[in-house]
């Protein structure tokens, strides 16, 4: 049999002990990392590709959702919490299973048997997961972007603009470009509406950072920011801002 | 509803007070020659019965003429009026046929005013009297309402305490307490020992009004110790608590919950950990707490605004204006100042015997 590569993170150290005891008894596993919190976890997912992941939800700077977010569809995970709450949002993110703290030997073992019966099986794409992982009815307060194993936190009202760039978007902020795999569309449903609008099939903008509107040939316009970028506005982009900015 | 006509006890009160109003009527009827005492009160007896509810009637005028808010001038005019009006009509009307029923008329016309002045007075001291009435309603209504407010706040404090305990501390301490049976059974039965003082404790201290601050500390101190089992090195603790404060009483799980927003909400988001400072002091009558922690800025999960929120609902139902609770952030530093009277056993007391006088105010 192949050996399962695993990778425990949680911000606790006891906790972590807990997974590494109860995979003891079982030698087709072996622990591959252990990890603090979701930064190391981002890294050493994308360091040692690991097969299987369990994931503590409460942790310092990347949860365990923007953890999952980050990793992409290859690993298999299984979330480890004291709340319940999250059971529902962790099934739509495809989590193999979810343990509630604290947990038995035989609760843990069903979970692994779970995990072992999906590896191999591909989970839906990344920007699919981001948007189930968004808790219902709520807007994006920051954007977390990989790139190789290091990960950025944008905050939203620190994003000057999305441009779409074939599967991924580029995401302007102080200067800096990143870039995140998800489409543009995606992206759109998650952030505030009444902060940023869609003003051209390939870009959003933030509201907050427009400073004027110029025509640009007979049927468009382009938006120029504070810091003199110019994005194209289609019409119907003009039409979203007029009604955005109509009713300010 | 009028306050006489809708209670038995009351009418009987009130017409009881008719009594000695109709003898003296009768007096004054029977000094004059004119009548005798039998005569006087044949004439008075129907009069004052058919006026004693006349006058009920001045109930209307008071009610919408609030002493408080209605124009002096306005309002002495309009009694006045009435007054008259229903003396006049009294007086002149049903007292002739009553007076020519009896036989009485011509002694009945030589003494009219005598009949109409005191229909006038009898009306102006029904007013009085119903001007009273209004104000002890309205008192005992505040009153009641104090009260009421009183319980609510209690409730809600009951209610605050039930939710201080954070079942998810207490999972995640179970989930130590599992790791630590294989790989430390000494340090597994410590934090059992741990978890149930502080359980024990904090149970007890809900039925309680006030308490010393030194058992808030242990309290605060036993849950600290807990999450140093769970966080390791990750949480540095400090304290400065200055002798002569922690004898002081104060609402119980006031200190706790500050404590424990400054672990979840500050510690707890950083990934190299923080540390917490704990700060009592007492100057003169005044009570000091500050609770500093080292915090992420940039942490998602807010500033566990529903714990702080509770403990300055918690202050103010106690306290009212006499305590304050500031919330200070700078830089990667979060700070609670919570500023109270110094109360300690006599004093404390005292004050507990009346809770709803110190809420009314």
């Amino acid at each position: 049999m192949n050996t399962i590569r695993v990778v425990i993170v949680d911000d606790e150290e006891l906790a972590r002990q807990v997974v590494h005891e109860m995979l003891l008894p079982h030698p087709e596993v072996e622990v591959v990392a252990e990890c603090a919190n979701g930064f190391e976890a981002v890294k050493a997912v994308a360091e040692l590709n690991p097969d299987l992941l369990f994931l503590d939800v409460q942790m310092p700077k990347l949860d365990g959702f923007e953890v999952l977010e980050l990793i992409g569809p290859d690993v298999a995970v299984v979330f480890i919490t004291a709340y319940d709450q999250y059971a529902l949002r962790a099934f739509e993110v495809h989590a193999v299973d979810y343990l509630l703290k604290p947990f038995d030997g035989a609760r843990f073992d069903a979970a692994l048997e779970r995990a072992k019966e999906r590896l191999g099986t591909k989970m839906p794409p990344p920007s699919q997961l981001a948007a189930a992982a968004r808790p219902p009815s709520q807007y994006l307060e920051r954007i977390v972007v990989r790139d190789g194993p290091k990960v950025d936190i944008i905050p939203c009202e620190r994003l000057d603009y999305a441009e779409a760039q074939d599967d991924y978007v580029l995401l302007r902020s102080q200067g800096k470009n990143y870039l995140k795999q998800e489409t543009i569309s995606n992206l759109e449903t998650s952030l505030d509406p009444a902060r940023f609008v869609r003003i051209h099939r390939s870009y959003i903008v933030n509201l907050e950072r427009i400073a004027k509107i110029e025509p640009y040939t007979k049927d468009s316009r382009v938006a120029v920011l504070g810091d003199g970028t110019k994005l194209p506005v289609s019409r119907s982009g003009y039409a979203r801002l007029k009604e955005l900015l109509g009713e300010g | 509803m009028h306050p006489i006509l809708a209670d038995p006890r009351r009418l009987a009160l009130y017409l009881a007070a008719w009594i000695p109003l109709v003898l003296l009527l009768a007096g004054v009827l029977a000094s004059t020659d004119d009548f005798t005492w039998i005569q006087a009160g044949e004439l008075t007896l129907p009069l004052a019965a058919v006026y004693a509810f006349v006058c009920l009637s001045a109930w209307y005028l008071c009610h919408f003429l609030p002493l408080r808010t209605s124009s002096i001038y306005y309002l002495l005019l309009t009694i006045n009026a009435a007054a008259g009006l229903s003396s006049l009509i009294w007086a002149g009307a049903v007292g002739w046929a009553v007076a020519i029923g009896l036989g009485l008329e011509p002694q009945y016309l030589r003494q009219r005013p005598i009949l109409f002045g005191a229909g006038f007075l009898l009306f102006d001291l029904a007013a009085a009297f119903h001007y009273a009435l209004i104000a002890l309603e309205s008192s005992r209504q505040a009153q009641e309402r104090a009260m009421q407010a009183g319980i609510l706040a209690r409730e809600a404090e009951l209610r605050a305490l039930k939710a201080q305990i954070d079942p998810h501390f207490l999972f995640n301490s179970l989930h130590s307490i599992s790791a630590l049976t294989t790989s430390d059974p000494a340090k597994a039965r410590e934090m059992c020992v741990l978890l149930s003082d502080f359980l024990r404790s904090s149970l007890r201290m809900g039925d309680r009004e006030r308490i010393p601050l030194s058992e808030e500390l242990a309290l605060a101190r036993s849950f600290l110790a807990i999450q140093r089992i769970r966080f390791g090195s990750r949480l540095q603790i400090e304290e400065d608590v200055k002798d002569g404060a922690t004898g002081c009483l104060v609402p119980p799980l006031l200190l706790q919950p500050l404590v424990e927003n400054a672990v979840t909400h500050g510690v707890a988001t950083r990934v190299e950990g923080g540390s917490i400072r704990i700060g009592i002091s007492r100057t003169g009558g005044r009570l000091a707490i500050r609770i500093e922690n080292t915090f992420d800025k940039d942490a998602r999960r807010g500033r566990g605004g529903f714990g702080l929120a509770n403990v300055r609902k918690r202050l103010e139902a106690c306290y009212g204006d006499t305590a304050s609770m500031e919330v200070r952030e700078a830089e990667d530093r979060f700070r609670v100042d919570v500023q109270l009277p110094a109360e300690t056993e006599a004093a404390g007391a005292a004050a507990v015997a009346h809770p709803a006088q110190r809420k009314g105010d």
